[in-house]
């Protein structure tokens, strides 16, 4: 079945967007994604219509309100194949890792372990490094493969009867790299070790079905995923929410408080101190919804489509280099590169004159960048409102950069 | 638009590497990194007893607005001290537009840079190393 791409992109009014003469060629989707009019509907009905301030007002904006926010942790959850009450709404993607750091974190002892892999963006590391601080837990590494997998031949020997959590990404946020789920799960079980993936750069890609990964974490970000700045996901396991003592206190997040003593509410409320992001929130839901209104299989080999496209034509242009899978199986369309002889920064400064939009750097991901002995990547990342001709403009400037610039 | 950005002049003092290497005994040594972006800037330099640059060397991992930056400092350090450093230094802001006035050479090849504020501190890094170096 082919995709219709025309049709995705008329949904997205600045993609029409015409800066200095050129039309926006938007490849910057890992970074943040662009967002359909159904949500920007949204936010603006709510804030036309719906204002106000959510679960403690009696009056019709309220409750209007209050029914709107609970309505996308419903359509959030939906999208993630789990029960709203297991959603809890954070400020983006990173605080929900930190809520968990912080909060499951409490649980933990000095010596437990917790184990990460060498490609994690830095949100999904040092948040441990601060609890390993706290708490004296300490951290193990997987190592990264060549290709920029994550070694899972090595989980075996880096699991102990400390590890208590592996928190992973679920695709790379430089190489695109898929992990293979069912194996850390499974590994994860053999010393009961918990499971967190980071769905940041999953998310964007089509509904997940959480209970069959067997994970007991999941997060991401509103933002990536067609949806508001301002709002993340943390979904967990029930009876781990459950167990897990608050991380900041506040409104929204108490039963009872007293100057002696306060109980909590229980989760989500417990993790939602103070007013939420609702707009926003508001905003993301309706982006599941869309998301969920695709043809998945069809928009991901339109994806994959370009990936293709992009490898075949940087192949063409002499000192370029993928790091990450050569292979489109188990990887997304996040594509880093480099070009022999100019920096990444250079590269992408130099698409920016082709009307590209990429990005370039590290990637908040430093320790990857240490094992490549790498200044940084220029990253492709897809969106499937992207066309051949957002490719064909990228290519057309790495070629201008490489003939140029060095 | 970035085009202009990498200008003739620009290109040209970042391919002339001039400066570029270590020094073999430096009297200083000073290493400065942007977080932002992950450029980072290693300057040697040989100082006399009257405080004035009498060899200079960089290393830098980054862009080419950085290498150029780099290479033009390496160019005019030379018998300078810090005060003439930082006379330098006024000349890169006024070429990034950040202060009042016309920038002299090498530094008015700059002047492109002006319009993208995210990679001025590529030129400004190894200033920012030098300074560090002659402190």
């Amino acid at each position: 079945m082919s995709f219709d791409v025309a049709g995705v992109r008329r949904q997205f009014p600045i993609l029409s967007e015409i800066i200095d003469g050129r039309p926006i060629h938007y490849l910057d989707n890992g970074a943040s994604a662009q967002t359909p009019l159904a949500v920007i509907d949204a936010v603006r009905s709510y804030e036309t219509t719906s204002r106000a301030n959510v679960l403690r007002g009696v009056h019709r904006l309220a409750e209007r309100a209050t029914e709107l926010y609970e309505n996308a942790r419903a359509d959030v959850a939906t999208f993630l194949g789990v029960q709203p009450m297991e959603i809890v709404f954070t400020g983006g993607c990173t605080a929900a890792i930190n809520l968990v750091a912080y909060s499951y974190g409490q649980l933990l002892k000095a010596g437990d372990r917790i184990l990460l892999s060498e490609l994690e963006h830095h949100s999904n590391i040092v948040p441990w490094q601060l609890l390993r601080q706290r708490s004296g837990i300490e951290i193990d590494m997987i190592p990264v493969t060549p290709d920029g997998r994550i070694d899972l031949a090595l989980l075996p020997k880096l699991l102990t009867p400390r590890t208590k959590l592996i928190s992973l990404a679920h695709i790379s946020n430089v190489t695109g790299a898929l992990l293979d789920v069912n194996a850390v799960v499974a590994a994860a079980k053999t010393v009961g070790a918990k499971v967190m993936l980071d769905g940041a750069q999953r998310a964007p890609h089509g509904p997940l079905d959480l209970p069959a990964l067997g994970v007991d974490f999941y997060v991401f970000a509103g933002h990536k995923a067609y949806g508001p700045n301002g709002v993340g996901v943390l979904w967990a396991k029930p009876e781990l929410l459950d167990a897990m003592p608050p991380f900041m206190g506040g409104g929204s997040m108490i039963g009872r408080v007293t100057f002696a003593e306060t109980t909590w509410a229980p989760a989500p409320r417990r993790f939602e101190a103070g007013t939420p992001p609702i707009g926003p929130a508001i905003g993301l839901g309706t982006a599941c919804n869309w998301m969920r209104g695709l043809d998945w299989t069809a928009a991901h080999d339109h994806e994959m489509g370009l990936v293709q496209r992009l490898m075949d034509g940087l192949q063409k242009i002499d000192g370029t280099e993928i790091l990450g899978p050569a292979s489109l199986q188990n990887r997304y369309p996040v594509v880093s590169f480099m070009l022999d002889g100019v920096h990444p920064h250079d590269v992408a400064q130099t698409l920016d004159a082709f009307g590209v939009a990429v990005r370039a750097g590290h990637h908040c991901a430093q320790p990857l960048m240490d094992r490549f002995d790498l200044d940084g990547t220029t990253r492709v990342s897809i969106a499937p409102y992207n066309d051949n001709s957002d490719i064909d403009a990228l290519l057309t400037g790495v070629a201008h950069a490489a003939k140029t610039l060095r | 638009m970035s085009d202009e950005l990498y200008q003739e002049r620009i290109v040209a003092l970042a391919k002339a590497k001039t400066g570029a290497g270590k020094l073999a005994q430096p009297t200083k040594t000073a290493r400065r990194d942007n977080p932002l972006c992950g450029d980072r800037v290693i300057i040697d330099v040989k100082v006399d007893d009257t405080g004035k640059i009498a060899e200079i060397g960089h290393q830098v991992r980054g862009c080419l607005l950085c290498q150029a930056s780099a290479s033009a400092l390496s160019s005019i350090a030379i018998g300078k001290d810090a005060a003439g450093i930082a006379e330098i230094r006024h000349d890169a802001e006024r070429a990034l537009g950040r202060e009042e006035g016309a920038a002299h050479e090498p530094y008015a090849a700059f002047a492109p840079v002006a319009a993208h504020k995210s990679r001025q501190e590529c030129v400004l890094l190894p200033l920012e190393a030098l300074k560090d170096a002659l402190s």
